[in-house]
């Protein structure tokens, strides 16, 4: 990736809570998954700023942390929306229509796959099967799954985040 | 002991030896990629997938185990059908472009897509990563798109030097081994070392190379003066072919000026007057003058480690610059009036083992004579390359001395070369100056050996030196560590950032411990045979105190052979 891609700042306050949450796991690097997805719910995106915070107050290197973020579908080094919409790539969602619902979500935001909409409400990702192959195709938006989807249903379910907010 | 049958013959081997290492003892040899016999196994590349009688899959030699009673195929049609296959598959992402490849004919994958074969016309489409190249180091380039994700580099830069500046970005299809948030080395906390470099089995990591700079000073008609650095002498002739720790010192010398060096110099003079001056401050330091312990200065891999990471304790090395560095400053002062040349004409090169000694020479304060003190710092590899394009043939070349005033060195400077060796000679002088007689035996085994840490005690009439040794980064960070806690009961300390010293610097020939420990034989036997042992006594050193410099520490001596270090933590934010 190229450097520009990461020069947003994350608030100072952040990362005293990021501090605050990595601190206890000192000299702990089995206990990343756990400060990473605590830090997760309270920062838009594993900035430079974030990761170092992490880094320096387990005592790990910048790269490890780094390495594990880019790892996972789930987390992101660049600032995504409120809502993560996260499209199944695997094989029994494809064959059961996919496609056509990814169509219908990109044209309905406006953005394509790995966009982010202009307002930062949604964010559209591709990531691999979410387990819900038997109500395939499927798709997630923040923690919520929805399957069974078919275009308009898809468009139907966005236009309900788009108006109010699911928590 | 367990029995096992690799093609057809019978193998007898230890518990707990793996299927590639039970084939090499039987002289058999299976190809490998990720495999490095000085690293932990880790199996990613499955390039040595083997057939074993009863296993329905083919396992990787390299991580699995010989078994009793195992019948084990190395090359059967299923296997060999396997391998083009894997091949093919890393080819469908590896630019194939191996002739303009800085790797090309010492690159592992060449070697075993040459052993191997891959599929021709290609199965798989090509697709090429798009990350661009990163030439912002003097010393390591990489080119991403010829990286196979062995993950060698990451392993040592991790585990031996504990930097860990790259690691695997992303996974599956996507994975690309690189440093964090898209970081240019040259931002990053990497010391210029180029144990990633020995490590990479293809071109994805190399050096950065001056040799075209070099042609371009000789076209513009400058004088080229050289120094070799001590290790390079048992390293030379590995990087040319011949067996690790061949000594080639008259051959390289005979090298140089064919190739049109005009003045030959030896580094192991200059080692020598590290020593003067260290030594010297050294014992001022233990007089109360400056802080203890002292930490040698000779490594800039080293001394940017320490810049970065601990750029509160830069006071604890010696202000004495590097062997390179002293050299290049007398060669555009000293050497200049003498020959009546003008510094503006000459070129001055260094031969090192080193790719760090590319970053130290471009650092802007090392230009004490009026013009940056050494313009170029080559490597033995790139020297290799020079000798090889100019169709000399190294392995028939008659002897030639370095030339004078600079070409005499002692052994104490020629064991710079390898890890302990810069204590040791430190020790020599240091006894001498202090007690008024030498060591009994100048052979001071103790800071000798591979060991990661060394220490020990040495007794100069009632004062008592406490001196450690310290090679690899990850171990230097212990001995800091507990300067930075005020629990060091050291008073003098040397560091190399390489394993095993200079002699396995990122510069020569790809290293294993093996290789290593061939050089370091070769350069304790070659010291033994100098007439000369101990720095103050070379008659070279005496004749620059006498004539140019005074005496160790003047003013003319600090103004020219010493330096300040600077605060590199930002490379840290
Ligand atoms: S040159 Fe040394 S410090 Fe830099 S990335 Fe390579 S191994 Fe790590
Ligand atoms: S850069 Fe070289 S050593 Fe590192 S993972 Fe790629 S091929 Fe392997
Ligand atoms: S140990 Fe020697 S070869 Fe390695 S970085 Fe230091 S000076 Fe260079
Ligand atoms: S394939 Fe889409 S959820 Fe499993
Ligand atoms: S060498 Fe065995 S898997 Fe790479």
């Amino acid at each position: 990736m190229s450097q520009e891609q990461y020069s947003y700042k994350t608030p100072e306050s952040l990362l005293v809570e990021v501090a605050d949450i990595a601190a206890p796991y000192r000299d702990r690097p089995e206990m990343l998954m756990k400060v990473i997805t605590r830090v997760q719910k309270i920062v838009p995106a594993f900035s430079e700023e974030v990761a170092r915070v992490i880094a320096r107050e387990m005592d790990i290197t910048l790269t490890q942390v780094y390495s594990f973020v880019t790892f996972y579908a789930m987390l992101s080094v660049k600032p995504r929306g409120k809502y993560i919409i996260r499209m199944c790539k695997s094989a029994p969602c494809h064959v059961r229509g996919a496609r056509e619902v990814v169509k219908a979500v990109e044209d309905q935001l406006g953005i394509s796959m790995g966009e982010t909409t202009p307002d930062g409400r949604f964010t559209l990702e591709y990531c691999p099967c979410l387990g819900l192959c038997d109500s395939s195709p499927a798709l997630m938006i923040n923690d919520r799954a929805y399957g069974n989807l078919n275009p308009q249903s898809a468009r139907d379910l966005i236009k309900r985040y788009i108006r109010e907010d699911v928590e | 002991m367990i029995h096992l049958t690799i093609d057809h013959q019978p193998v007898c081997v230890e518990e707990g030896t793996t299927i590639l290492e039970a084939a090499r003892k039987a002289n058999i040899s299976i190809p490998t990629l990720c495999y490095h016999e000085d690293q932990q196994v880790k199996a990613v590349c499955r390039i040595c997938v083997v057939e074993v009688e009863g296993m329905a899959q083919l396992p990787t030699a390299c991580s699995t185990p010989a078994a009793e009673g195992m019948v084990v195929h190395t090359a059967s049609p299923k296997v060999l059908k396997a391998r083009k296959n894997i091949l093919s598959l890393i080819f469908a992402r590896h630019p194939q472009n191996c002739l303009a490849c800085q790797k090309s004919g010492q690159c592992e994958l060449q070697k075993v897509a040459q052993d191997v074969g891959i599929y021709k016309p290609a199965t798989f489409d090509l697709e090429l990563r798009a990350t661009p190249d990163d030439n912002s180091s003097p010393s390591v380039r990489r080119n991403h798109q010829k990286c196979i994700l062995c993950m060698r580099c990451v392993d040592v830069c991790e585990k031996i030097q504990g930097l860990h500046v790259m690691d695997k970005e992303n996974r599956g299809f996507h994975s690309i081994v690189t440093t964090p948030y898209g970081k240019k080395l040259v931002d990053t906390n990497c010391v210029n070392c180029g144990q990633c470099i020995q490590a990479c089995p293809t071109g994805a990591l190399t050096i950065q190379d001056d040799r075209e700079n070099i042609y371009h000073e000789m076209e513009k008609g400058k004088v080229l003066v050289v120094q070799v650095a001590p290790s390079v002498r048992v390293n030379l002739a590995e990087a040319l072919g011949e067996a690790p720790g061949t000594v080639s010192t008259g051959r390289l010398v005979t090298a140089l000026k064919r190739l049109g060096f005009r003045y030959v110099f030896d580094s192991d003079f200059s080692a020598d007057l590290t020593i003067m001056e260290e030594g010297t401050e050294l014992l001022r330091r233990l007089k109360g003058e400056g802080p203890l312990p002292m930490i040698t200065s000779c490594c800039p891999a080293w001394v940017k480690y320490c810049e970065t990471y601990a750029p509160d304790y830069t006071k604890h090395l010696s202000t004495a610059k590097s062997p390179q560095q002293m050299f290049g400053a007398l060669i555009k002062t000293c050497f200049a009036e003498k020959e009546k040349v003008d510094p503006e004409s000459i070129c001055s090169v260094s031969i090192m083992p080193c790719t760090a000694k590319k970053f130290e020479c471009k650092r802007p304060e090392l230009a004490d004579s009026g013009y940056q003190d050494v313009d170029y710092a080559l490597t033995v590899q790139e020297l290799a390359r020079l000798i090889q394009t100019a169709g000399i043939c190294f392995a028939d070349l008659p002897d030639t001395p370095f030339d004078d005033p600079f070409g005499l060195g002692s052994g104490a400077g020629l064991i710079f070369g390898a890890t302990g060796g810069v204590m040791e000679a430190a020790l020599r002088t240091v006894h001498t100056v202090v007690t008024g007689r030498p060591m009994e035996k100048l052979e001071y085994l103790p800071v000798r050996g591979f060991e990661g840490i060394k220490s020990a005690e040495v007794d100069l009439d009632g004062t008592v030196v406490k001196v450690a040794v310290a090679h690899g980064l990850k171990n230097a960070k212990l001995l800091l560590d507990e300067i930075k806690a005020g629990k060091s009961e050291y008073h003098f300390i040397e560091i190399m950032a390489c394993p095993g010293g200079c002699i396995g610097g990122g510069g020569n020939a790809p290293r294993t411990w093996k290789k290593v420990e061939a050089r370091k034989k070769a350069i304790y036997e070659a010291e033994k045979e100098l007439p000369v042992r101990q720095s103050h006594e070379n008659p070279a050193i005496k004749w620059i105190y006498d004539n140019y410099l005074g005496e160790p520490n003047s003013h003319l001596a600090h103004k020219l052979l010493h330096t300040t270090y600077r605060n590199r933590q930002d490379l840290l934010r």
